[in-house]
């Protein structure tokens, strides 16, 4: 099936070989219409409501995000984007891209922050945004949003949006793209 | 070091000049890692600068300075970075008059040794923010025609800048007198001109070094107020150089001398960007040795790794 190089997300280098296709374009169109329609509904619409997506594959998920979002409510909420390079706790393991800007040129004081992330793993990553978002204010609520919760957790952390619940073994790789999402491994 | 290490570190410090203005401007991705300034020379910029870097990402500092030390006492500069690696330094940032120390101590010590300015040799850092800061103004380095002004035989500011803008592609003009220039200037990829007045109207950027007074004692200049006629940037002479021009000092400034007060705040100066940025570029040369789990090792010397 799929191959393709794995530059930028870790783990570094090897190619992704995709084994099965979980979800489609249409399926992820219409998980992210469903997901936009439960943060208006959470939230009683959109009164300061931000969408905040981690770099790289959250971006991805916050632009779709974003653009239901303005469909369903006529307004689009202010989006972000934030590397956590820097507050991980894997720190040295994973690079740090330049091409990964933090840009959040909203005041975070007092917003209902929805991150906004591709696949959702360990939980580390989302650990290390929530101390980082902290450095930007004090905001009155922060949702998490992914387009795969695929378990295997190490932190107390859940989301409160998922585009689909992916059973997967720890050695798989899932790949989420506009095309789809993919379950594979990488291959050295 | 090549031209793409050195972008690696310029495209680098976009991420953490974004963390300098953040309303926590600190990370935590050098926490419990040291970060000993050891200067043998006096130094405001390169020290603090160095100093708030490491403490933006979350590392500790510890801090030596040649006057309030043991050194006067007859400590050797050994024992001294022995003790300085015993209480925990994992990086050593070093500043001495003399040439080559940061390579001499590298060679007594594991900690990893960041060259601040080693006597007339070089500045690294000051190259890197200098190249970054142009960048950030002009977009790139590659064609641009600066020329360096004054006193090149002592600078190693001069010496790491040519080195690092005309790797980036830049045309580096060496502006002085011949006295002010070095015995030799074999092998340096640059032309030299005696004459400011008739370099400024060709240029993209107007470095200026700073001029120092024991050069008259030495012999090498008449006079500073003659210097000042023939080389300092006055208003006369900002007037001819382009609109779009940059212009650049290391600091400490001596207003009057090398540069007139009012051209040091005309809005073509990016002297204060510079100091600002100094910040960023040591954040990224900090965390390239600690934290990216890369190791730049021993060739953090701008000329180092050819």
């Amino acid at each position: 099936m799929v191959e393709k190089e794995r530059v930028q997300t870790p783990p570094k280098g090897g190619v992704f070989v995709a084994h099965a296709r979980v979800l489609d374009a249409e399926d992820i169109k219409r998980a992210i219409q469903r997901m936009a329609h439960e943060i208006v509904e959470r939230n009683h619409g959109l009164d300061n409501v931000v969408l905040i997506g981690l770099q790289t594959g959250g971006v991805m998920v916050a632009e779709m995000l974003t653009e239901a979002l303005s469909k369903i409510s006529g307004t689009s909420p202010p989006q972000g984007t934030l590397d956590v390079a820097l507050h991980r706790d894997d720190i040295g393991m994973r690079p740090v891209i330049p091409e990964a800007v933090t840009d959040i040129s909203v005041d975070l004081d007092g917003a209902t922050i929805v991150i906004a992330d591709d696949v959702l793993f360990t939980g580390r990553t989302i650990r290390a945004a929530l101390d980082a978002l902290c450095d930007f204010g004090r905001p009155k609520e922060i949702q998490l949003a992914v387009m795969v919760d695929r378990g295997h957790r190490e932190l107390p952390i859940r989301p409160d949006y998922v585009g689909k619940n992916l059973p997967t073994r720890i050695s798989e790789i899932v790949d989420v793209s506009p095309e789809g999402v993919d379950l594979g491994t990488v291959e050295k | 070091m090549t031209k793409s290490d050195i972008e690696e570190i310029l495209d680098l410090t976009d991420t953490f000049d974004e963390i300098g203005r953040r309303p926590i401007p600190k990370v935590p991705a050098l926490r419990g890692r040291t970060v000993a300034t050891v200067f043998f020379e006096n130094s405001t910029r390169t020290r603090l600068s160095f100093e708030t870097a490491a403490r933006r990402l979350s590392a500790d500092t510890m801090s030596f300075g040649a006057g309030s030390s043991s050194l006067s006492k007859g400590e050797s500069i050994r024992d001294t970075v022995e003790v300085i690696e015993a209480y925990g330094a994992d990086v050593l940032v070093v500043r001495h008059p003399a040439a080559g120390i940061a390579q001499r101590i590298d060679n007594w010590t594991d900690a990893l040794v960041v060259n601040a300015g080693d006597g007339c040799h070089e500045h690294p850092t000051q190259a890197l923010l200098d190249a970054y800061t142009l960048r950030k103004h002009k977009g790139s380095l590659n064609g641009l025609r600066i020329a360096i002004v004054g006193d090149i035989r002592h600078s190693r500011v001069a010496r790491s800048d040519v080195l690092a803008f005309t790797m980036l592609g830049a045309e580096v003009v060496l502006v002085a007198p011949p006295t002010l220039l070095p015995p030799s200037l074999e092998g340096w990829p640059v032309t030299i001109s005696y004459d400011l007045d008739e370099v400024l109207p060709t240029l993209d950027v107007c470095y200026l070094l700073r001029m120092q007074n024991e050069r008259i004692s030495e012999g090498l200049i008449p006079s500073v107020r003659e210097y000042t006629a023939d080389y300092g940037l006055n208003i006369k002479r900002a007037a001819t150089l382009p609109k779009d021009a940059l212009i650049c000092h290391p600091g400490p400034t001596n207003r009057g001398i090398e540069i007139e007060a009012a051209v040091a705040s005309d809005p073509r100066s990016v002297i204060l960007d510079q100091v600002s940025n100094g910040v960023s570029i040591r954040m990224a040369v900090l965390f390239l040795l600690l934290g990216s789990g890369r190791n730049l090792g021993a060739t953090s010397e701008l000329e180092g790794g050819q």
